[in-house]
């Protein structure tokens, strides 16, 4: 980015599209707006605050106080995506909210809400935006930018296992967006089960919010989370700590069972669940034979930790890593390797809301520092040992380092496939069953999940692969592992990413959407006036 | 030398053409190896729709090759499996005419390509929806192509390959051919490849679009170039697209050389509910970004043809780069300049439907047995050398005039 000479646009005043409005979208879009920016931030939310800060619905602020007390009323900031954050949030939200709505009010930033892009390009030195207009969705507008700040955030990974399609089954987040969005719970009797840290508070909100919670099952050890590493203790600040040790407390205050080292290993159920069977891990993490356990519900929270948003960032071409973690690439200053694209927030690495915002303010920072004039990159300048700039970065070193050591507790579940049956539906969109896969894998030498697409049809549907990714990539390592016990060259298995790759829709559009853009951009010509 | 690395054959590409050569190579009895750098189907093969189709070939060689190519296909339909497991559809083709200048035209091809053996019966413009209900009206009116067919062409190479393995072949995928292997007579002698040296008295260039840079391992020239194309996928739809339908500009399209983008209706639905919205032709090299203007006008024409499509969503496109050679004819045969060397590459947009034809042809080539077509159209030393009398970037031309159809 180094040395790109900024475009520059009819009025003089550089352009920034931010696309997301969670934390890191809306610090971004504050601090780029502080620095004179022109910024426009389209997201899909009604109201900005993303997944972190989901409003309930306007209607819902009719209710009786009293259906209202019952809501949870607490959510830990490290967290990616707890429960309603406002009050316990607090200042944090209330100040960020309010310096949003301030540049808003002024004109500075203009609020794109319920506006669904679906697709992103480079155009005449900048990027072009397009976005579905809600909640129709049937009419697309076009936002020119000289730059651009991806701050999409992330959703739920979620592995298979035999009946996780039964209705009744919905993704942790997914129960928390009902309760945060709706205040309606997925069910009386819930069993929460996965791994990661968004299942402790998803658990204790349920609970909180009326439902029985009969279990937390969680694959990973979690007596690591609840008495903190030396590696956790070092990274994290006293009141995350505190946090973490709240939930025990919460947990027990519910009589919600937490079993440790435990997985789901099936659903049961004919027209919805009505059971799951669970079992304890071994050391190496195989299933302890004798171990199975019944335990009755009629619904099943799951979530397996939060993968990125990358469609929008691989179309324009930005680099992104697999390892250690799904990603955009950025640099010190949130920039990609794209000149003019910025990333923060889940997109580049996902670390939480708190982690969001600050690389959010480095990315907002930059930006205005490069509005400035070719090559007035923020570090560049002269205040580039600033006090502003050293204590951005500690806090995001210090928030990397705690989600770090956060991460290496929940480790990922590398002994997933050995519980899925071939009967097992991966994909959903398209029905694939995990023998289908494991056919292509042997019989077709299929290696890499594009063939596994192409052959199966794993990934071609509605969500074009978003949710059987990480499925389709643990069958691609199972095999691969096969292969190398085996004797022949492993050769390691592609991660998502390469299942998405060529993508270049982030969400469905209408045809006659498609069919009727503006004429103009068939000449490729510049912004319009 | 271990038994391993020796074989009859090495077919290099593991794409439709590949596939179908190895097929038919080791159910004659060859000993046949296939190498890919990528995995199977993992090149054009992947992008395409999977057309058989006759209806778009005027009378020429190509035509006589996908007459040969439609009856080979129907064969290997007759194996139990094989519909299924490819999606194989002989469901027709519609070809239609906005206007009444654009419907003698078509007639006139479509009299011509009677002439040759294709099935084609001319449809009323007031019959047009009782063949295609969802059509819009107004239209002049359109020809029937019975022999038009659909598979889904990453399963149809992943089939032959597996019908091939099973009588004897291997398949190395993952592997990069480095090197083609001659005698000091110049005669080829096999490939090294990444992990070594293969050695085979023949070797089958089934590249595709990169054919042009195998011809080259030899000294051998042959303009294989890309032609972008685009594909637009709905949501999975239930039946709304009956039969591939095209609009009659296509075939000019298809046969055109300029450069420019041209594009042309051409819709049809999948066994497996999505709608395919095709076609687009660009030379821009190997370039992968998505050119929204181009797939702006793929949704404007196909709503042209099927109003309700309007409010249908495009769930995904994606592009694949057709092999094409400065006449539009594949290369098929040997190569005198690299003896051993077979070419099988250079197909354009019909690989999948001429596939099985290409397969059997240079089967027959490397048992040196006649073969059921004349070669002389697809001879792939046909071009000459570039420079010779084109600037650069520009393609070269045909050395001379394509040889008249036997028909």
């Amino acid at each position: 980015m180094n040395g790109v000479t900024r475009p520059q646009s009819p009025d003089g005043v550089l352009r920034l599209a931010v696309i997301g409005a969670g934390p890191a979208g809306m610090e971004g879009a504050v601090r780029a707006a502080d620095g004179a920016v022109a910024v426009t931030v389209i997201d899909a939310g009604p109201a900005a605050g993303g997944q972190f800060h989901r409003q309930p619905s306007p209607l819902l602020h009719a209710l009786p106080p009293a259906s209202q007390a019952r809501l949870p009323s607490w959510s830990p900031s490290w967290l990616p995506s707890p429960a309603l954050a406002p009050h316990r949030a607090g200042r944090g939200w209330a100040a960020l909210k309010s310096r949003f709505d301030r540049h808003v009010a002024a004109g500075r930033v203009r609020h794109l809400a319920d506006h669904h892009v679906w697709f992103a390009e480079r155009a005449g030195g900048g990027f072009r935006v397009h976005a579905l207009v809600g909640p129709a969705q049937q009419s697309s507008i076009r936002v020119d930018a000289d730059a651009l700040l991806l701050a999409t955030g992330a959703y739920e990974r979620v592995l298979p296992f035999p009946g996780w399609t039964l209705p009744g089954v919905v993704t942790a987040g997914g129960a928390q967006a009902m309760l945060k969005g709706s205040l309606v719970l997925p069910g009386r009797e819930v069993v929460v089960a996965g791994t990661g840290p968004l299942l402790l508070p998803v658990a204790a909100g349920l609970a909180e919010a009326g439902a029985v919670v009969k279990a937390l099952i969680e694959s990973a050890d979690m007596r690591a989370l609840l008495r903190p590493a030396p590696a956790l203790a070092a990274a994290a600040n006293p009141g995350k700590l505190a946090e973490a040790a709240g939930y025990a407390a919460r947990l027990a205050q519910y009589r919600i069972p937490v079993r440790s080292r435990h997985v789901v290993v099936a659903a049961h159920g004919g027209e919805r669940v009505e059971a799951v069977t669970v079992a304890a891990l071994d050391a190496l993490g195989h299933v302890l034979p004798g171990s199975q356990q019944r335990i009755s519900c009629d619904s099943l929270a799951i979530g397996h930790g939060l993968l990125p948003h990358l469609g929008l960032a691989l179309t324009l071409g930005a680099r992104v890593e697999d390892e250690p973690a799904p990603a955009v690439v950025v640099d010190g200053e949130q920039r990609t390797c794209v000149p003019a694209l910025w990333a923060a927030g889940e997109a580049s690495g996902v670390g939480g809301a708190a982690l969001a915002q600050v690389e959010g303010e480095i990315a907002g920072r930059s930006v205005a520092a490069w509005s400035r004039g070719p090559r007035r990159a923020w570090q560049d300048e002269d205040h580039a040992r600033s006090p502003a700039w050293t204590s951005a970065e500690r806090r995001r070193g210090r928030r990397r380092e705690f989600f770090a050591a956060l991460d290496a507790v929940y480790a990922r579940d590398v002994t997933w496939a050995e519980r899925v049956d071939d009967d097992t539906t991966i994909c959903r969109c398209e029905e694939v069953r995990a023998g289908a896969i494991r056919r292509v894998l042997r019989d077709d030498a299929a290696s890499d999940p594009r063939t596994v697409k192409l052959l199966t049809r794993a990934g071609m549907g509605w969500c074009q692969g978003r949710m059987c990714a990480p499925a389709v990539a643990g069958l691609l390592a199972e095999r691969s592992a096969a292969r190398e016990r085996g004797g022949a060259e492993g050769g390691g298995a592609p991660g998502p990413s390469a299942l998405v790759s060529s993508r270049p829709f982030a969400r469905p559009v209408p045809l006659g959407v498609l069919a009727t853009l503006p004429p103009d951009e068939e000449e490729g010509t510049d912004e319009q006036p | 030398m271990a038994r391993d690395s020796v074989c009859d054959v090495v077919v290099v590409g593991a794409g439709v053409v590949g596939a179908a050569c190895a097929y038919y190579a080791a159910r004659a009895g060859l000993d046949v190896v296939v190498v890919d750098r990528g995995p199977v189907a993992g090149g054009t093969t992947g992008a395409g729709e999977g057309n058989l189709l006759v209806s778009d070939k005027p009378p020429g060689p190509e035509l006589d090759l996908a007459l040969l190519s439609t009856r080979l296909w129907r064969q290997l339909a007759a194996e139990p499996p094989f519909a299924r497991a490819v999606e194989y559809e002989p469901k027709g083709g519609l070809v239609v005419a906005s206007e009444e200048r654009g419907l003698a035209a078509l007639n006139a091809l479509a009299d011509e390509q009677r002439r040759c053996g294709v099935e084609a019966e001319p449809v009323a413009a007031d019959r047009l929806r009782d063949v295609e209900p969802g059509l819009a009206p107004g239209l002049a009116g359109g020809v029937f192509y019975r022999q038009d067919a659909q598979v889904q062409p990453a399963l149809a190479a992943a089939y032959l390959i597996r019908e091939a393995r099973a009588a004897g072949a291997r398949v190395r995928t993952g592997e990069t051919v480095t090197a083609l292997l001659r005698t000091p007579g110049g005669a080829l002698r096999g490939v090294r490849t990444g992990r070594g040296e293969l050695h085979a008295p023949a070797v089958v260039n089934a590249a595709g679009v990169w054919g042009g840079e195998v011809a080259a391992l030899a000294g051998a020239t042959l303009p294989v170039r890309p032609r972008r194309g685009f594909i637009l996928v709905t949501q999975p739809l239930p039946p709304l697209v009956r039969h591939k339908v095209y609009a009659a500009d296509y075939v000019a399209d298809v046969a055109s050389d300029s450069a420019a983008l041209q594009t042309s209706a051409v819709v049809e639905g999948t066994a497996s509910g999505p709608v395919l919205i095709g076609a687009s032709r660009e030379r821009v090299g190997f370039e992968r970004g998505v050119s929204l203007p181009v797939l702006r006008r793929l949704a404007a024409a196909a709503i042209g043809l099927f109003p309700a499509l309007a409010t249908v969503d495009a769930i995904r496109a994606y592009l694949g780069f057709r092999p094409y050679l400065p006449d539009h004819l594949p290369a098929i045969g040997p190569d005198p300049r690299a003896p051993g060397l077979v070419h099988a590459c250079g197909h354009e947009g019909a690989g999948v439907g001429l596939a099985a034809a290409t397969g059997l042809l240079v089967a027959r080539v490397l048992l040196g047995e006649p073969a059921p077509l004349d070669l002389a159209a697809f001879r792939p030393e046909r071009f000459a050398p570039p420079g010779a009398h084109t600037r650069r970037g520009e393609d070269a031309q045909p050395a001379e005039e394509t040889e008249a159809s036997k028909c």
